[in-house]
C-alpha cells in the first residue's frame, strides 16, 4: 500500500530506513540480495547496512573486490537469470567505473531483445558534497544516469521516502539508480512500522504555498525546506515540490503547481550546466508559460569540481539563504 | 592433402568414447548451417538487402559447435559482434535470425536489437554483445545465478582475444574464482583485434592470465571440432561438479574481414595466410575426413546433410525477406519492463 504522507509515531534515522526496506524485501524475496565493497561485515563505511549480514550470512550480502563494473556486471547478469541484485556502489562518483554496465548492458537489455530479456536490479548510490571530501567524493551524478532512457532513477529526501521508494526500486523490473545523500544518514523522520512503498513518477508536496514554487531533489529539498521559512518571515508562501524521481518525472504536479504560484524555482545538488535544473525547468516552461509571471530560475552545484578547503567547497551548492533570496528577487522582493 | 590431424590424448579418446554417430552428424549439420548462413548474409550485405553490417563466423564453426554440444539447453551463453555461429550453435532458429538480421518485427528482438543483439532466452542465449568484453559481467553474473539457484546450469563467455584488453574481464574472472562460479571463459583467438594482430598488443603468455587467478586453463585446436568438444565435456563437467571456472582458448581463424565490408585486407595479413587456414585448417574438411575415414558418414550422406542446411537457410532468407517491419508504434515499446 502506498501512503500519501508520511505519518508514524515512530522516528527512525535515514540511514535505518533503507537497512529497514533492504531487510524486509529480503525476508519477502529470498532472489534479493546484496553486492557490493564492504557491504557484510562492515555494513559500508557509512554502516548502513550494519546488521544485514548478521541475519541473511555472506551469502546475501557479499563482500566484492574493489571491482565496480566487475560486481555492477555481474549484477546485471544475475538479474537476467532470476536474481534481484541491490549493487552497492561507496561513493556516487565512482559510478564511472561501472558506467559500461550501467548504460550499454543493463540499460539496454531489455530494449535491444525486443522484449524478452529483463534487468531487475537497483544499484545504491549516494551523492552529495559539502563532506570536506573533494572532487573525487562528492559529486551528485544523477543527471548522467537521468540521461539515459532504460533506467530509473530515485533520489529519497526523507527516511520515510527511502524506505518506501526503496521498495518499490527492488520490485521493480528495470535497472534502478537509487541515490542517498550521504549528509542525511542521521537525519531523523516519521516512518511507519507496516508495510508501505511508494510509487515511482509521484512528485510529494513537502510544503504547501501560493506565491512561489520551489522544485527541490535530494539533497535539496531540506534546503528548499529552510528557505521557505525564511520566505515566510518576509511574507512570501513557498510550495515545495519533491519530484522523488527523476525517471519517472512526474511533471503533472510539478506544472500544476508552476500554474498556480506562477513562479519556479530548481533546486538540484548536480551541476547546473545540462542537469537536472535543466531539465525540470523547460518542463516547467513549456508546460505553464501562460501562467509564469517570471522566468524560471535554475540552482545547481557550481560547474566546477568540488573543491576541498571549505572556504570554497560552501560556494559551490545552493544555501536556503541563496534560494530565499533568489525566490525574493523573482517575486520582485528585494 | 593433409589436414590437421585429430588429437589422440587418452583424455580426449575417453571423452570421445561413446559419442553416437549421429551426433557427430548433428555437428557436421551446424557447421554447415553457419558455413551457409553466412554466405547468405554476405549475399544479403552485397544485395544492399541488409542495413548496416555484420561480422561473419566463417572459418571459426567448430569452437561454437564442439562447445555448444557439450551444453545443455538450458545453460547460458554470452556472445560477441560475431555472434551467429554462437547463436545457431546454441539452438537458435535460421528464419527469426534472418529476420532479426534484416530489422524485421519477426525476428528475434523485434528487429531493435539487430545482428549484434541476437538474444534467445530459450535457447540459453543470453544476447550477443556489441562492447567488446561486454558478456564478461553477465556472463559471471549468469553463473553466479545459477550457482545460488542450485539450478546445475553452467554459463559460457565467448569472446576474441580482443576481449583480453578489456580491465572487466579480469574483475569477473577474479570473483568466479574467489565463488568457484561455473563459468567458461572461451577465448576464441582467430589472431586479429579488428585489423591488428593480436601479438602487437597483447603482452606475456595468454594463458599465464587465468593462471594468475588459479583458474584451469585449456588450449584447443579450434577448427577440430572433436578437440573442442572433448576438452569442453570435460571442462563442464569439471564445472557442474563445483570446481570453479575455466578458461579455454580455442585457436581458430576467421576466413571473411573483419565485417562484411572489410574486403581489402592485404594491409594486415596475407592472401597467403587466408588460404593456408582453408585448406589445411577447414573446420568442416576436418570433421568431413574423419567421418569417412571411420567409415561413419560417405559423401553422399555428407552431401544430403548439406542439402538439408542450405535449404533451411534458403527457406529462412525469404521469410525474412517476406516479413513485415515493425511498426512505428514499436519504437517506445520495451524501453521499461
Ligand atoms: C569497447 C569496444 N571497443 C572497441 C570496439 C570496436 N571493435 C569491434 S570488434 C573489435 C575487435 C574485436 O576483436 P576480437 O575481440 O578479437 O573479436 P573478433 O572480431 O576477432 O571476433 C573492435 C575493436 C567495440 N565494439 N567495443
Ligand atoms: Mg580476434
Amino acid at each position: 500500500m502506498s501512503m500519501p504522507s508520511a505519518v508514524a509515531d515512530r522516528e527512525i534515522t535515514f540511514a535505518q530506513a533503507v537497512r529497514e526496506a533492504l531487510a524486509e524485501e529480503m525476508r519477502r524475496d529470498p532472489a534479493v540480495f546484496i553486492l557490493g565493497e564492504d557491504v557484510a561485515e562492515a555494513g559500508t563505511p557509512f554502516k548502513v547496512l550494519s546488521g544485514l549480514v548478521e541475519e541473511f550470512g555472506t551469502e546475501r550480502v557479499t563482500d566484492t573486490p574493489i571491482s565496480e563494473a566487475g560486481f555492477t556486471g555481474i549484477a546485471v547478469g544475475a538479474a537476467m537469470t532470476g536474481l534481484r541484485p541491490v549493487v552497492d556502489i561507496m561513493f556516487g562518483d565512482f559510478l564511472p567505473l561501472a558506467m559500461d554496465q550501467i548504460v550499454n548492458q543493463a540499460a539496454k537489455v531489455h530494449y535491444m531483445s525486443g522484449g524478452k530479456l529483463r534487468v531487475p536490479m537497483v544499484v545504491r548510490t549516494n551523492l552529495g558534497a559539502t563532506r570536506r571530501s573533494a572532487a573525487q567524493h562528492s559529486q551528485s551524478l544523477h543527471a548522467l544516469l537521468s540521461h539515459i532512457p532504460g533506467l530509473k532513477v530515485v533520489l529519497p529526501s526523507t527516511p520515510y521516502d527511502a524506505k518506501g521508494l526503496l521498495k518499490t526500486a527492488i520490485r521493480d523490473e528495470n535497472p534502478v539508480v537509487f541515490f542517498e545523500d550521504k549528509l542525511m544518514f542521521h537525519l531523523k523522520g516519521p516512518v511507519p512500522e507496516g508495510e508501505y512503498t511508494i510509487p515511482f513518477g509521484v512528485a510529494d508536496v513537502k510544503r504547501q504555498g501560493t506565491d512561489i514554487t520551489l522544485v527541490a531533489t535530494s539533497s535539496m529539498v531540506q534546503v528548499a525546506l529552510a528557505a521557505a521559512q525564511i520566505l515566510e518571515k518576509d511574507g512570501i508562501s513557498a510550495e515545495v515540490i519533491d519530484p522523488r524521481t527523476t525517471v519517472p518525472l512526474d511533471a503533472r504536479t510539478i506544472v500544476e503547481s508552476a500554474k498556480k504560484t506562477g513562479r519556479a524555482i530548481v533546486v538540484d545538488e548536480g551541476h547546473e550546466r545540462y542537469g537536472v535544473t535543466a531539465e525540470i525547468a523547460s518542463v516547467i516552461a513549456e508546460g505553464a508559460f501562460y501562467h509564469l509571471d517570471a522566468p524560471v530560475k535554475r540552482m545547481g552545484a557550481m560547474d566546477v569540481p568540488v573543491p576541498f578547503s571549505p572556504a570554497l567547497e560552501d560556494l559551490t551548492v545552493p544555501t536556503a539563504e541563496r534560494v530565499a533570496e533568489a525566490a525574493r528577487a523573482l517575486c520582485g522582493r528585494t | 592433402m593433409r589436414r590437421t590431424a585429430p588429437r589422440t590424448e587418452t583424455q580426449q579418446a575417453d571423452a570421445l568414447q561413446g559419442v553416437a554417430r549421429e551426433q557427430w552428424l548433428a555437428m557436421y549439420e551446424q557447421m554447415i548451417k553457419i558455413r551457409a548462413f553466412e554466405e547468405q548474409v554476405n549475399e544479403l550485405y552485397r544485395g544492399a538487402k541488409m542495413p548496416g553490417l555484420a561480422h561473419l563466423y566463417t572459418g571459426q564453426e567448430a569452437s561454437a559447435v564442439g562447445i555448444c554440444q557439450a551444453l545443455r539447453p538450458d545453460d547460458y551463453i554470452t556472445s560477441t559482434h560475431r555472434g551467429h555461429g554462437h547463436c545457431l550453435a546454441k539452438g537458435a532458429r535460421v528464419d527469426l535470425m534472418f529476420a532479426e538480421l534484416l530489422g524485421k518485427v519477426s525476428g528475434y528482438c523485434r528487429g531493435k536489437g539487430g545482428s549484434m543483439h541476437i538474444a534467445d532466452p530459450q535457447s540459453g542465449n543470453l544476447g550477443a554483445n556489441a562492447i567488446v568484453g561486454g558478456g564478461a559481467g553477465i556472463a559471471t553474473g549468469a553463473a553466479l545465478s545459477a550457482k545460488r539457484r542450485g539450478s546445475g546450469q553452467v554459463s559460457v563467455c565467448f569472446f576474441g582475444e580482443g576481449a583480453l584488453g578489456q580491465g572487466v574481464l579480469y574483475e569477473v574472472m577474479n570473483m568466479a574464482a574467489l565463488w568457484k562460479l561455473p563459468v567458461i571463459y572461451v577465448c576464441e583467438n582467430n589472431l586479429y583485434n579488428e585489423y591488428t594482430h593480436y601479438s602487437e598488443v597483447t603482452a606475456g603468455e595468454l594463458r599465464a592470465r587465468p593462471a594468475a587467478f588459479g583458474i584451469q586453463c585449456v588450449e584447443v585446436d579450434g577448427q577440430d571440432v572433436r578437440a573442442v568438444y572433448a576438452t569442453t565435456r570435460r571442462v563442464v563437467e569439471r564445472l557442474r561438479a563445483g570446481e570453479g571456472p575455466a578458461f579455454l582458448i580455442s585457436n581458430t581463424y576467421r576466413y571473411f574481414g573483419h565485417h562484411v565490408g572489410d574486403v581489402n585486407r592485404a594491409y594486415y595479413r596475407s592472401k597467403e595466410e587466408e588460404l593456408d587456414w582453408k585448406a589445411r585448417r577447414d573446420p568442416l574438411a576436418i570433421l568431413a575426413d574423419w567421418l569417412t575415414g571411420e567409415g561413419l558418414a560417405d559423401a553422399g550422406t555428407l552431401e544430403e546433410i548439406e542439402r538439408r542446411a542450405r535449404a533451411e537457410v534458403a527457406a529462412g532468407v525469404e521469410f525474412a525477406l517476406a516479413a513485415p517491419y515493425p511498426d512505428p508504434g514499436e519504437v517506445d515499446q520495451h524501453v521499461y519492463a
